[in-house]
């Protein structure tokens, strides 16, 4: 065999590979959508979900909102001014924050914080039989453990990202009144007459499918984790990077389609 | 109760099981013994349906469940109790939750059954007053305890202990021998042990199999495994380090 033949069986066998593992993540999804519609729905689960990954997520969320408003501002100001179009600013803010970077920003750090956790947890149950022992007693570990991260995360990552909206723009609010002398009231009145519903749908729609993908990834590799506890540690690290590729990858697309 | 025919199981290039063949009559309490890596554990999972095999038949209560579907394999699976190796107890929930469950996601039982059942079920391994611990606040063996009282809960006409008893002391270990005989007289149900511990599990078992290269080398009582002439089971059960089992050297 050739060097030729040896590269093409070799590109052959990942693509192979590649195109194999996409088709379980699909399978995975789609069985979690249906898990999700067909009752019993454990409600229980699903709201300790929205609290793990929610409320525990707020610290993280509020500081990283408040300084990404800032520095928006800032960086912003300085380029607004050349122009002489500093009254602009907030808008450029709040639309910067409402389309793009609230739900990215959130959603980066939710994965961070709680879809690392949520892969980890999986990953623990697995390698410790919790997940055969459900399955031995007839009961459906999709029910238990993939659809109340996924659901939790439909809910909780547009609330997230509308918070890390306003504390953003609160944000951007000291830096640009309080800092470089722009006036309270052009401020909020210009965020009034350009940001739109169209705008803040626009953001809505992203951070909840950037839910659908955090949780959908960081469950499917804890759920398929290698055995111990580097199995779980390399699919924790596998979640948090495929999730934050999918994350801006599907935010481009997104941004396309709706712009 | 069980049947198992020609039962083989490979992972990649590894042939783990070569053509099981192995028969578990009712209310019987049947032993596997084999070397580690042997396919105790693999064949143990083909039995709740946790693995398809490659081929061959498990016939349970008269009923192939290799080709069943997933609400059928269900069905089997209520009538089946797992003890597994590490109890695999849920961590999140405490000693009385994990006894419980099976009967509050599985049962239309009221609150009040399922407490006098779950008291009753930790009273039996010998655990009351233990149900507000965690998992992790509890020993080894006390988690196989718990487990145990868990796998038995809904009163399962079939068993399956996966090395009940591995990495406990002797005390603890007979201990766990006596309550899983005195369960299994009390309850009547099938019981699979996969085992290493020789000569203990003998006092137990009403039957042995011992289980080289992934195929049942004998299966016989008892008294007949110890008096086995096959070397195979002269080696493993006197754990000498010549004959036809290569050892580590």
């Amino acid at each position: 065999m050739n060097i030729a033949e040896k590269l093409t069986r070799l590109i052959g066998a990942w693509g192979l590979g590649v195109v194999r593992s996409m088709g379980h993540m699909f399978i995975f999804l789609s069985r979690t959508i249906y898990y999700t519609f067909a009752p019993p729905v454990k409600f229980s689960l699903i709201l300790k979900q929205v609290r793990f990954i929610g409320s525990k997520s707020m610290v993280v969320i509020l500081l990283t909102g408040a300084f990404a408003g800032m520095v928006l501002a800032l960086q912003l100001y300085y380029t607004l001014r050349k122009f002489g179009s500093e009254a602009l600013l907030s808008p450029a803010i709040a639309l910067s924050l409402i389309r793009e970077l609230g739900p990215v920003l959130a959603a980066l750090m939710i994965t961070g914080r709680a879809g690392s956790a949520i892969a980890a947890e999986i990953g623990i149950k697995r390698i410790t039989e919790q997940i055969d022992a459900l399955v031995s007693m007839a009961l459906n570990p999709f029910r238990y453990l993939i659809v109340p991260n996924f659901v939790a995360s439909l809910i909780v990552f547009p609330l997230l990202a509308a918070i890390f909206d306003v504390i953003g723009i609160f944000g951007g609010y000291i830096v640009a009144v309080k800092l470089l002398g722009l006036s309270s009231g052009t401020y909020f009145s210009q965020i009034d007459v350009f940001v739109t519903m169209t705008d803040i749908r626009i953001g809505f729609y992203k951070s909840i499918s950037f839910g659908m993908i955090v949780s959908w990834v960081c469950c499917y590799k804890g759920f398929y984790s290698g055995y111990g506890a580097e199995g779980v540690s390399k699919v924790t690290t596998q979640a948090v990077v495929l999730s934050s590729v999918l994350i801006l990858v599907w935010d481009y697309f997104l941004g396309s389609v709706l712009l | 109760m069980i049947e198992i025919r020609g039962l083989k199981k490979s992972f990649g290039k590894q042939q783990v099981l070569r053509g099981i063949n192995l028969e578990v009559g009712t209310g019987e309490l049947l032993a596997v013994i084999g070397m580690s890596g042997g396919g105790k554990s693999v064949l143990l999972k083909h039995l709740i349906g946790l693995l398809k095999p490659d081929s061959g038949e498990i016939f349970i209560s008269g009923q192939d469940i290799v080709n069943m579907t997933h609400d059928q394999l269900d069905e089997i699976r209520s009538m089946v109790g797992v003890l597994f190796q590490g109890g695999a107890l849920f961590d999140s929930m405490n000693v009385f939750e994990n006894v419980s469950f099976p009967l509050k996601e599985k049962t239309r039982m009221n609150k009040e059954e399922i407490n006098s059942r779950t008291y009753a079920a930790l009273e039996d391994v010998g655990l009351s007053g233990m149900g507000h611990k965690y998992p992790a606040e509890i020993s080894g063996g006390m988690r196989k305890r718990v487990g145990l009282a868990r796998a038995l809960i809904s009163e399962p006409s079939i068993v399956l202990f996966d090395e009940p008893t591995t990495g406990l002391d002797p005390i603890t270990l007979n201990s766990i021998h006596r309550l899983i005989k005195s369960t299994q007289k009390k309850h009547g149900f099938t019981g699979v042990i996969i085992s290493h511990e020789i000569p203990e599990i003998f006092d137990i078992a009403d039957r042995i199999a011992v289980i080289y290269q992934g195929a049942i080398v004998q299966s016989d009582t008892p008294d007949a495994i110890r008096n086995s002439t096959d070397p195979i089971v002269q080696q493993f059960i006197s754990g000498g380090q010549t004959g036809p089992i290569k050892t580590i050297s």
